[in-house]
């Protein structure tokens, strides 16, 4: 997966999202330890500090780990990424209902496309 | 507080470059300095520089006036190239040994060898991309309080811009402060901490980036060109 960044949101909450799909699927896997930061910051080709960020704000969030010597890990509690999927799941649903609603299906028609869409494309 | 600049002023004849610019920078931000063309940009780099003197105000890097002891601690890359055209690579390397006790030629080394660039080859027979390159090098290889960049990435190809952001990120120490004066924010943006606009030689706007987005919902380069439209 490539780092890409809109115009329009700052760059460290995008930096969370993209870190947060990665954990999500599984490409950083639980338990892993991260590349430092001033590595992250170059492969995404941001400043340092904004990665540092984005970085510190996972820990508060508990799905990444500091241990003082060894580095920056992805957080192995399973509980914590299962919730982190649920909330990205819904997310993704949420959006996708409230762009069909607004092009004017009900809830019982949009399952219904839903459904067909699933079985034509196994 | 690295850099602080008090009603600063400096003028060209009846032209105000400068005009009562007052600014504060703090250590360890990567700055644009970002302002259309003959609003001040280049007229405050060369004072922070010690290459032009004020007219009136107060300028203090690290807490000391502009001078020798300045110039041990900022690494300058100006606009246009002051290296003769004849140097070759290595004897830029040794000039710049001599003239500065914190450069490390071994950094420089490296980073010329990754770029495969015959150190025997002159200035002048480099394409431009190659040039920049080469004194960028020069510039991140001192290990500098503050490094004052004036148009790194001017008239070069994107993928010599990639390398010379690369290079900026990867070089600067974490208690540093890089200034980057440009037009190109686009290409800049995603590597800056704070964004200073210049108008008229006044700080039009000093902010974060992540802040401004935030609160504009648009990004600097978008920002920019609102402020500035002709």
């Amino acid at each position: 997966m490539v780092w890409k960044f809109n115009d329009e949101q700052p760059i460290y909450q995008q930096i969370i999202s993209q870190i947060k799909e990665r954990i999500v699927a599984g490409e950083w896997k639980a338990g892993s330890k991260l590349k430092s930061v001033r590595e992250l910051a170059l492969e995404a080709g941001v400043n340092p500090n904004t990665m540092q960020k984005a970085l510190a704000e996972l820990e508060r969030e508990g799905l990444v780990y500091s241990q003082r010597t060894a580095g920056r890990f992805v957080s192995d509690n399973k509980e914590k990424t299962d919730r982190l999927q649920e909330e990205m799941t819904m997310e993704c649903i949420k959006t996708f209902v409230a762009q069909m609603e607004k092009m004017g299906y009900k809830k019982e028609q949009i399952i219904e496309m839903l459904n067909k869409y699933i079985s034509e494309n196994k | 507080m690295i850099l602080e600049c008090e009603n600063l002023s400096k003028n060209y004849g009846s032209v105000k470059a400068l005009d009562n610019l007052t600014l504060k920078i703090e250590s360890g931000k990567i700055v644009g300095l970002l302002g259309p063309n003959g609003h001040g940009k280049t007229t405050l780099i060369k004072t922070l520089s010690g290459l032009l003197s004020k007219d009136k105000g107060k300028v203090l890097i690290d807490g000391k006036r502009i001078g020798v002891g300045t110039k041990k601690i900022v690494s300058y890359l100006p606009e246009r190239s002051y290296l003769s055209p004849e140097m070759k690579i290595k004897e830029v390397v040794s000039f710049f040994q001599e003239f500065y006790e914190d450069f490390d030629a071994k950094k420089a080394d490296a980073m010329l060898g990754e770029l495969s660039l015959d150190k025997e080859s002159k200035l002048k027979s480099l394409s431009k991309g190659n040039r920049e390159k080469v004194q960028l090098i020069m510039v991140m290889s001192r290990k500098a309080k503050l490094y004052l960049l004036d148009e790194p990435m001017g008239g070069v190809d994107p993928a010599a811009r990639d390398y010379i952001l690369k290079t900026i990120i990867s070089n600067y120490s974490e208690d540093a402060t890089v200034i980057i004066s440009t037009h190109l924010i686009q290409d800049v943006e995603q590597i800056l901490d704070e964004v200073v606009f210049l108008k008229e030689g006044k700080v039009m706007l000093h902010s974060d980036v992540d802040e401004l987005r935030m609160e504009k919902e648009k990004s600097v380069d978008a920002l920019f060109r609102e402020v500035f439209s002709c």
